[in-house]
């Protein structure tokens, strides 16, 4: 079988296949449960710098095409989560913390604080006032926390984009100007549902983030758009939910893919997708490396 | 899936905070498994069936004095049956519950009753004020009462009516109630742990398997759709009975 270990974003990974943010990762056994079952990495529930509960429910919902939700960053802050991360690296594989704050010192300060194999930057949450593409869909501020962060940490630091942007690309450029290590595309699209017995907004928030099935194409061009123009790796994430779409994600041009609301079939994801991708390799005789990016290469 | 809308046929009152109410879908549901039950406006909750079509609900916080102020004729936005249920076993069951804990055992009974099984059941309540479904459970076959007053059946929690019991006599034992009252039990009866199906309760956020928020420590069981029915064997190395976390993740004592 192909080997699928591979370096990116400054880590060294088994495979490509990694657990993104959000899903099971709030407590350490979860996040450890995703690495034994075969994750390359294991990206945690985002963490703040003080405790909250999120919105309240529904927190989530599925539509036709894939899921809403609106959980609204609960963490109980990252002095309390350092124990999870711990916990988390009896899995085996990196663990990448991500997290939130309002300005690049509080995203600095948690960085300082909290100990991980690297983080990544929630710049991209589309459900949370004061935090996530509150920040991150304005150039500058990406990369001034991007560099306050950098600054602080002495691990990898990647940078979660959000799509509900005009032009990711200029988001990308910014978190490379402010020193990432990878970025991470896409985090959700905002997105809402009406409940039409009586006109209430389905979402405790009323606004939600939309992944799954429906954002997958959204996710290709986003990371092909990234990945053409970045030094940095583009890490792709969104709708990912069989090794087929590992392939695509990959030939748009990312190093590794996260995958998400696919928990909802279960931790033998990870497995299922890791093996597709193996066997892929093995029929095309290709590496890893070969594949990334082939979108960008092919030409009439 | 979008939440199902759901009218409220009937509203009962069954102790001074307790209320039942009977919806105008039957969701086929098994004993144990539960429904995220949204007050629009308010929030959603998860709710375990105490019948087909009902649902028992203690008032303990904001969403639930929310749902209490809902009358017949009110609606409600349903998800379920979600989780996984007891599994009914062998000829002889014992039940053991505690408050409002009680509600999925006596949907549980009737089952096990239809289908032919002898059923014993333990129940445990704070005060004779406080007792539920008494009738319902007398129907059923021999019932213990214990009360921590004392102002009905045998004074104390619990486990203090096991001494009336050979655990060995029965094939499986059931198990829902304040999580205290549950680890009291567990702890007692360990040789029984194999055979003991308890419905647990863990903070859930997503009721999908997918947020994380419900995990069981050292495992990692995702207790909403792996539970809320676990094997005891399963509980007695956990977090249960130790410490439980909250809303935001962070570890706090267990109640009751």
């Amino acid at each position: 079988m192909p080997s699928l270990s591979i370096h990116a974003g400054g880590l060294d990974l088994n495979n490509p296949v990694l657990l993104a943010a959000g899903i099971l990762g709030t407590t350490g056994a979860s996040l450890c449960r995703a690495a034994r079952a075969g994750a390359g990495g294991v990206v945690t529930k985002s963490v703040g710098s003080v405790p909250r509960e999120g919105h309240p429910g529904p927190t989530i919902l599925h539509v036709e095409c894939g899921l809403l939700n609106a959980m609204g960053l609960p963490n109980p802050s990252y002095k309390e989560f350092q124990e999870e991360i711990e916990t988390a690296r009896a899995g085996g594989a990196p663990v990448i913390a991500s997290i939130f704050g309002s300005s690049p010192t509080e995203f600095a300060q948690i960085a300082r604080s909290l100990k991980a194999d690297a983080f990544e930057l929630n710049l991209s949450c589309p459900h949370a006032e004061k935090y996530g593409s509150e920040l991150g869909r304005y150039p500058d501020l990406v990369e001034s926390v991007t560099g306050a962060v950098k600054a602080a940490a002495d691990v990898p630091v990647w940078v979660k984009l959000t799509p509900n942007t005009a032009d990711i690309l200029e988001l990308g450029l910014a978190a490379q100007r402010g020193g990432a290590d990878g970025v991470v595309a896409i985090n959700t699209l905002k997105a809402m549902a009406i409940d039409i017995e009586t006109g209430y907004p389905i979402l405790g928030n009323r606004f939600g983030g939309l992944s799954g099935q429906a954002i997958k194409p959204v996710a290709v061009r986003c990371v092909y758009e990234l990945a053409s123009r970045l030094e940095i790796p583009v890490i792709g994430v969104g709708g990912v939910s069989c090794w087929e779409d590992a392939v695509e994600m990959i030939m748009a041009g990312a190093s590794a893919v996260q995958v998400g609301t696919a928990l909802l079939k279960g931790y033998g994801i990870f497995e299922e997708i890791t093996t597709g991708l193996s066997r892929y390799l093995e029929r095309k005789s290709m590496t890893l490396e070969e594949l990334c990016g082939l979108a960008g290469r092919r030409r009439s | 899936m979008r939440p199902i809308n759901s009218v409220i046929e009937e509203v009962r009152s069954e102790a001074p905070l307790i209320r039942t109410f009977r919806l105008d879908k039957n969701l086929d549901p098994a004993p144990g498994q539960y429904l995220m039950v949204w007050i629009r406006g308010v929030d959603e909750i998860p709710m375990s069936f105490s019948g087909p079509d009902t649902i028992t609900v203690q008032s303990v916080g904001k969403a639930t004095q929310a749902l209490f102020h809902l009358g017949a004729g009110s609606s409600v936005g349903l998800r379920g049956p979600l989780g996984n249920g007891f599994i009914l076993r062998g000829k002889r069951i014992l039940l053991i519950g505690g408050g409002v804990g009680t509600a999925p055992l006596a949907f549980l009974g009737d089952q096990a009753k239809g289908a032919g099984m002898a059923v014993t059941s333990l129940l445990g309540f704070r005060s004779k004020d406080d007792l539920i479904f008494q009738e319902r459970f007398e129907a059923l076959g021999d019932t213990i009462i214990t009360t921590d007053d004392g102002s009905l059946g045998i004074q104390g929690r619990a486990s203090s009516g096991l001494k009336e019991l050979n655990l060995f006599d029965y094939d499986q034992i059931y198990l829902c109630g304040p999580e205290m009252m549950m680890w009291d039990i567990i702890s007692r009866t360990r040789e029984h742990a194999k055979k003991t199906q308890a419905c647990i309760n863990r903070y859930f956020k997503c009721a999908a398997g997918i947020c994380g928020s419900c995990c069981l420590d050292p495992e990692g069981v995702r207790v909403c759709v792996e539970g809320p029915v676990l094997m005891a064997d399963r509980l007695l190395e956990s977090e249960f009975g130790r410490y439980r976390r909250g809303p935001a993740g962070d570890k706090g004592p267990c109640r009751g």
